[in-house]
């Protein structure tokens, strides 16, 4: 690690120079040296101080909404927010929808991120895996947008017999049961989700990449010099010790896929009533009903309505993030 | 090689050779399970850009495509171009950078340089954090603050305002990154003349790690390009170039794409793909560019 504290050249106000016989410095330069700190840390500062402000200013703008608000804002399915004199929103079918594309793109993207990683540290030749990492890493390259144009107009069409056949032989089960919009019409929180998945792979790769390539060489050839096949190698070694790597890497993800907008709301079609958990369930997501109806935000307590939901998706994203930090010891670094 | 030692020749044959046939296909089975991981995360990348260029060559390959805007261009109608989205776009990104580039770099010189202690802890979560902030909510919070507390309106400078908290995270990341790769003998070296602090960090620091600095800060305009999320929420949709910064709309390729996306004639289903395809052009060309840097300054070193 560079940069340790360096005292020697370190003018602290706590800690004033010495009358130094050897080192001649005016104070001019000394002026310039406190300047450049100041401005250095205001910068880190300003950074600390955006987020605060951020959770600052959705809340002053929220609160009045919130204080008109007729129904409930945590338990209503409503959104209604056309009559400012009788605001009805609440958030519990955008968190469903939300929730739901999101944790359904996780199941889609962990395993095959973990895959990926495993294969480009400890399968691939040396000369195959740098080239097939940068592949990887540009799908995250690709604008959110072109995501929501090629899942609304190339995929969903695509997605239809899978749909349906779930639909047909699984629908006892909750998750595949008739949603709240036609499954043949594409848009369902089934295809948002892959979509989704798609858009967070390469983040769940590098950050698992990252962990698995750490893994002590010394534990990989101990379980080789016991005779283990490559599988067991990576079971017994490489997998638990990059545990709390892929955990992390899964909840960044979940933080990108809660917070992503232009493709849901491109891919997800709109839904007359409020779904019923069903990943053929249409509707909106915190973000795709904030950018929904962005050209609207013109009087103060409908738009209150909508920064009150941006506020829950912050808070939301800022757990879970938090959470990826904390799983990661604090070494998040992508 | 022609003479063989006998370390070569094992004296014994190993004792473990076979390995058993469950073991086998469980081992066959994950190595085939992990290559095919790969090649399923390559069918949408090659699906994405495969559909992306075949829809959208037809557009950008005429000249008014890059010479014109939509003005006077009717919904139906085939033809005008994406001038002014480009424009817009490059507009954005650039107004955004200079805002979030000195104040990234000094935070990054900050976090190495002189963090020491609970501000430096607490900057590096929030960075982390900001870096998760969903691009909705950057929007979200400059409507609040820009145009509903402070009374501006929707403009493409709010926009960029918005840009600058989504580009800020990866710009204090790449420049951290790079400036903890400069070996510390140069610092000392510098001290050790008597150069003060700033100094060194000013003329031997930065430099030095200026190549990783710039092709970071290339990727992070390459990023917030394509982000929609703030357009839709602070700034409209202009079908024609707006030279004002701060009023009026503005439109750009993201924006001209989702606009596109409502109109249901074949012009627009063409106008999308043709955007979409400008917008990836560009974030490429920023790509190889910051490849480029990368290499021509780093070769002489």
């Amino acid at each position: 690690m560079p940069s340790e504290p360096q005292d020697d050249v370190n003018l602290t106000k706590e800690a004033p120079e010495p009358e130094s016989t050897v080192a001649v410095r005016r104070p001019h330069s000394q002026r310039a040296e406190t300047v450049f700190r100041s401005l250095a840390t205001a910068a880190g500062a300003i950074i600390v101080a955006s987020i605060a402000l951020i959770a600052l200013f959705l809340l002053i703008r929220a609160i009045p909404s919130l204080r008109a608000d007729e129904a409930n804002f945590f338990t209503s399915t409503e959104f209604a927010t056309t009559d400012a004199n009788n605001l009805r929103f609440g958030i519990k079918d955008l968190f469903m929808v939300t929730v739901l594309s999101s944790v359904f793109a996780l199941v889609i993207a962990v395993p095959i991120g973990v895959g990926i990683a495993l294969f480009l540290t400890h399968y691939a030749p040396k000369a195959v895996a740098k080239p097939a990492a940068m592949l990887v890493d540009l799908l995250a390259a690709v604008p959110s947008i072109v995501f929501g144009l090629w899942g609304f107009l190339v995929l969903a069409p695509q997605l239809g017999p899978v749909q349906t056949f779930l639909n047909d032989n699984l629908g006892w089960f909750p998750l595949f049961a008739d949603g709240n919009v036609s499954i043949s019409g594409g848009g369902t929180i089934f295809v948002a989700g892959v979509v989704l998945a798609v858009m967070i792979l390469p983040i769940i790769t590098s950050v698992s990449r990252e962990v698995f390539n750490l893994t002590p060489v010394t534990h990989i050839e101990a379980a080789q010099a016991l005779g283990a096949t490559k599988w067991e190698v990576v079971r017994m070694t490489v997998l638990p010790y990059g545990r709390s790597g892929v955990i992390a890497g899964s909840m960044l993800g979940l933080g990108r896929a809660l917070g992503e907008t232009i493709a849901v709301l491109v891919v997800l079609r709109t839904a007359a009533q409020a779904g019923q958990w069903s990943l053929f369930d249409g509707g909106y997501t915190f973000a795709s009903k904030i950018a929904s109806a962005a050209s609207e935000f013109s009087s103060p307590l409908p738009t209150g309505a909508y920064i009150a939901a941006g506020f829950v998706l912050f808070a939301l994203t800022f757990v879970v993030n938090a959470l990826a930090r904390l799983a990661a010891g604090g070494k998040v670094n992508q | 090689m022609a003479t063989t030692t006998t370390l070569e020749k094992p004296i014994k044959a190993p004792t473990f050779r076979h390995v058993s046939t469950g073991r086998r296909i469980k081992n066959n089975l994950a190595t085939g399970a992990f290559a095919a991981c790969f090649a399923i995360a390559m069918i949408p990348l090659v699906w994405v850009l495969w559909m992306v260029i075949s829809k959208g060559i037809t557009a950008i390959a005429s000249a008014t495509w890059w010479t014109n805007s939509q003005k006077g261009i009717l919904p139906d109608q085939t033809g005008g171009g994406v001038y002014h989205a480009i424009y817009g776009t490059i507009v954005q990104s650039a107004v955004a950078a200079v805002i979030a580039v000195p104040l990234g770099v000094m935070a990054a010189i900050y976090l190495v340089e002189y963090g020491r202690g609970r501000l430096a802890k607490v900057t590096t979560f929030m960075v982390d954090i900001l870096a998760g902030v969903p691009s909705i909510v950057a929007a979200l919070f400059i409507f609040a603050l820009w145009i509903a507390t402070l009374g501006f309106p929707q403009s493409a400078f709010a926009v960029s305002l918005a840009m600058v908290l989504l580009m800020l995270p990866v710009v204090v990341r790449s420049t951290e990154e790079m400036l903890k790769l400069v070996p510390d003998e140069l610092r000392e070296a510098s001290y050790a003349l008597g150069i003060p602090k700033w100094k060194t960090v000013v003329k031997i620091v930065v430099p030095t790690a200026l190549p990783g600095m710039i092709s970071g800060i290339l990727l992070s305009l390459a990023r917030v390009m394509g982000e929609t999320a703030p357009v839709l929420v602070l700034v409209g949709y202009a079908k024609s170039i707006n030279s004002n910064l701060f009023d009026g709309n503005m439109a750009s390729l993201p924006l001209l794409i989702y606009q596109e996306l409502a109109n249901p004639e074949a012009a627009g289903r063409e106008r999308v793909w043709g955007a979409a395809l400008t917008l990836i052009l560009l974030i490429a060309l920023l790509y190889a560019a910051a490849a480029v840097v990368n290499k021509l300054l780093t070769r002489n070193r």
